[in-house]
């Protein structure tokens, strides 16, 4: 829309000759999204020049110009040999560890979101509007207060330091979320679509698997990537619930960084950051076009 | 195909009432028509039948079997819905099979059934498309084929033919009208539409503010309203109303219809073409009701029958339709709307003779509005 503007004011005075002043505020415009541009990518660069580097080029030398020596070896390390804890692992068995946390905990929170959506606006019950601002409001809760109560729970629940403790986590903290991209993706959605289904015969779970579930790919990505994104980065509840053995990508990232012992090999770092940046990257990569339709088609009617 | 009965249902939004004690029978194979003006409640009546709503009072039955508090699916009704609700992940085929599998019909017989259903209203040539690949016309056919395929014992159409274009909702109305001579199936029809309702009804619930206000064939509530409201929302121009005074006139009554100074009209009643009850009306007002092609253009020497009497009056306005002119009148006063050939040389401001037949007279009480039988 902000381009049609444009367009519509340069038509108008592009005929009474003021076309130079505004090719100037476009160069203007074009510099400032340029300087943007630069200063987003700019870590990204560092991160990937210098990851192709030889310890000694980094310690030596500028941290902006490209390997003399171009070497893998730092991905190498930080993948499968880097010290984490204290066997040299690499990064390699936490990110399994990741995987295994992000992928359930992601279809399950989806999959609750989207059945809470179903149901809060496909029937009217008493308190469902209540009953979604409670969920509204668990958005807004900072997770370091949950922490306690959390490892209480866990440790009730005999889940304590696994990566099912941690799926068991994310997703209830996903919920709030989710629940609130499918109730309003839900609440848009035709209303004689279902009833039409209900009358065909389809049940409670037949109008939620045949019609709802089909036709919600938009807010189903949309989903999938905030969850996805959220769980795959979260620090927190991965440094405070799990053990070694369960660390989640995030974690082994940081004792990787952090490790105290010899020299910091910071080609190995930027390496392993970017190899943990690199699933999400992918992710919006893929979908990033499907994430800002989907936000826009949830968000129209509420 | 079955029979429908409603009694008195009725449903209230808290202190609020939706429906008044409908009470409404529907024989085998009827097509009963409900219209009225938005708001009038004959959507959610149409709900409650489907079992989408549930109503506050009464009861419903279908052939036989009590069917108030069954699940829509339970009911054996189907539904052909205004926005047509195409299942759009599904394609054409899919679709029409979709309420057969929801009722585990065997593969077979499912395929079977949509090549059948297809093949009766022409779109086999459609059956592996999505619905956004089809035009208006084509996805009313598809909801349509979809309520025919599992063969329920009532179907419901609500606005069906609302979001169509003027000509091919014409043409789609014949062909509900054909579909229904064919399958002899026993329907109900939602519409806004008088004319769709005339053309497609065997009976119409004409429904208003929730109640309903006559329950009868096309004809009756065309040519016998039980009110005002009946005698102006059915029909195109709607019928005149206007007030007369009733006197004794010889041994029978007449009417005059005047207005301000315009002067006034005198019509005498032959006495076979009134009510008995029109008599206790003597001295006072009523409403009188002629329909637009009651009246003709009387021409020279014509001589009354003996329901017809001569009025003179002014000619106002002339509108040509192409199949026959609109006329507005001056009749004492009144603007006064009659149906006549297209062929006839009038100007407006002329005065003229017509004939009203009188048989197709009908008269309302001024108070109540409604019919003196």
């Amino acid at each position: 829309m902000a381009n049609a503007h444009t367009h519509a004011i340069v038509h108008v005075h592009g005929a009474s000759g003021i076309q130079p002043r505004l090719d100037l505020a476009r160069i203007a415009l074009y510099a400032v999204l340029f300087a943007c541009a630069v200063v987003f990518l700019m870590p990204v660069y560092v991160m990937v020049v210098n990851s192709f580097k030889p310890l000694d080029e980094i310690r030596s030398g500028n941290l902006m110009s490209l390997p003399i020596d171009w070497t893998v070896a730092p991905w190498l390390s930080a993948w499968s040999t880097a010290q984490i804890g204290v066997e040299p692992t690499g990064l390699r068995p936490f990110f399994i560890n990741s995987f295994l946390l992000v992928i359930p905990a992601v279809v399950l929170s989806t999959l609750i979101g989207a059945l809470n959506g179903y149901i809060l606006t496909q029937f009217k019950f008493r308190g469902a509007n209540l009953m979604f601002a409670a969920m509204l409001f668990s958005v807004f809760i900072p997770f370091q207060i949950v922490l306690i109560p959390m490892a209480k729970t866990l440790g009730f629940l005999g889940l304590a330091g696994t990566v099912k403790g941690l799926i068991f986590v994310n997703t209830v903290y996903g919920i709030g979320f989710t629940t609130l991209f499918f109730r309003n993706y839900y609440a848009a959605f035709p209303a004689e679509l279902i009833r039409s289904a209900r009358m065909d015969g389809a049940g409670f779970f037949g109008v939620m698997l045949r019609i709802l579930l089909p036709n919600s790919t938009p807010i189903i990505v949309v989903t999938v990537i905030w969850q996805f994104t959220n769980i795959w980065n979260e620090f927190l509840f991965g440094a405070s619930f799990s053990d070694f053995s369960s660390y989640p990508l995030t974690v082994a990232l940081n004792n990787l960084v952090n490790s105290s012992t010899g020299v910091k090999e910071y080609n190995v770092h930027f390496a392993g950051a970017f190899i943990a940046a690199l699933p999400t990257l992918i992710v919006y990569m893929v979908s990033g076009k499907y994430f800002v339709r989907g936000l826009m088609a949830g968000s129209v009617k509420g | 195909m079955a029979s429908l009965d409603l009694v008195n249902v009725q449903k209230s939004f808290g202190p609020v009432k939706i429906l008044h004690d409908i009470s409404i029978g529907l024989k085998d194979g009827e097509f009963l028509v409900l219209v009225g003006p938005s708001g009038c409640g004959k959507s959610t009546l149409m709900n409650i039948i489907a079992g989408l709503e549930e109503p506050s009072g009464g009861s419903l039955t279908l052939e036989g079997r009590d069917i108030t508090t069954v699940a829509p699916a339970e009911r054996n009704i189907s539904m052909v819905f205004q926005s047509y609700a195409l299942y759009p992940n599904m394609t054409v085929a899919k679709n029409i099979e979709f309420p057969l599998e929801m009722r585990k019909v065997e593969k077979s017989k499912r395929a079977e059934r949509v090549k059948s259903v297809s093949k009766l209203l022409q779109i086999e040539h459609l059956l592996e498309r999505k619905p956004r690949q089809l035009s208006g016309g084509q996805r009313q056919r598809v909801a349509i084929g979809r309520a025919l395929a599992r063969e329920p014992q009532l179907y419901l159409f609500d606005e069906p033919l609302s979001n169509l274009d003027a000509q091919l909702r014409v043409d789609m109305r014949t062909e509900i009208k054909k579909l229904h001579q064919r399958l002899k199936a026993t329907i109900v029809y939602v519409t806004h539409d008088q004319i769709e309702a005339m053309t497609l009804a065997t009976r119409i619930a004409v429904m208003k503010g929730g109640v309903l206000q006559q329950l009868g064939t096309p004809h009756e509530v065309y040519n016998r309203p039980a009110n005002t409201f009946v005698a102006s929302f059915m029909g195109s121009p709607r019928m005149n109303l206007v007030k007369a005074r009733v006197a004794a006139h010889g041994d029978g009554l007449a009417l005059t219809i005047q207005q301000g100074s315009a002067a006034a009209v005198h019509i005498d009643l032959p006495r076979d073409a009134v009510p008995a009850a029109l008599a206790r009306y003597s001295g006072e007002e009523l409403i009188a009701g002629i329909r637009a092609e009651a009246v003709t253009l009387a021409t020279e020497g014509m001589v009354a029958g003996p329901m017809q009497r001569f009025v003179d009056a002014r000619i106002e306005v002339i509108e040509p339709t192409g199949a026959d002119t609109l006329v507005v009148l001056d009749l004492g006063g009144h603007e006064f709307t009659v149906r006549l050939d297209p062929d006839l040389a009038l100007t407006p401001g002329q005065n003229a003779r017509f004939l009203v037949d009188l048989s197709k007279l009908v008269c309302f009480d001024p108070k109540t509005e409604s019919l003196i039988a």
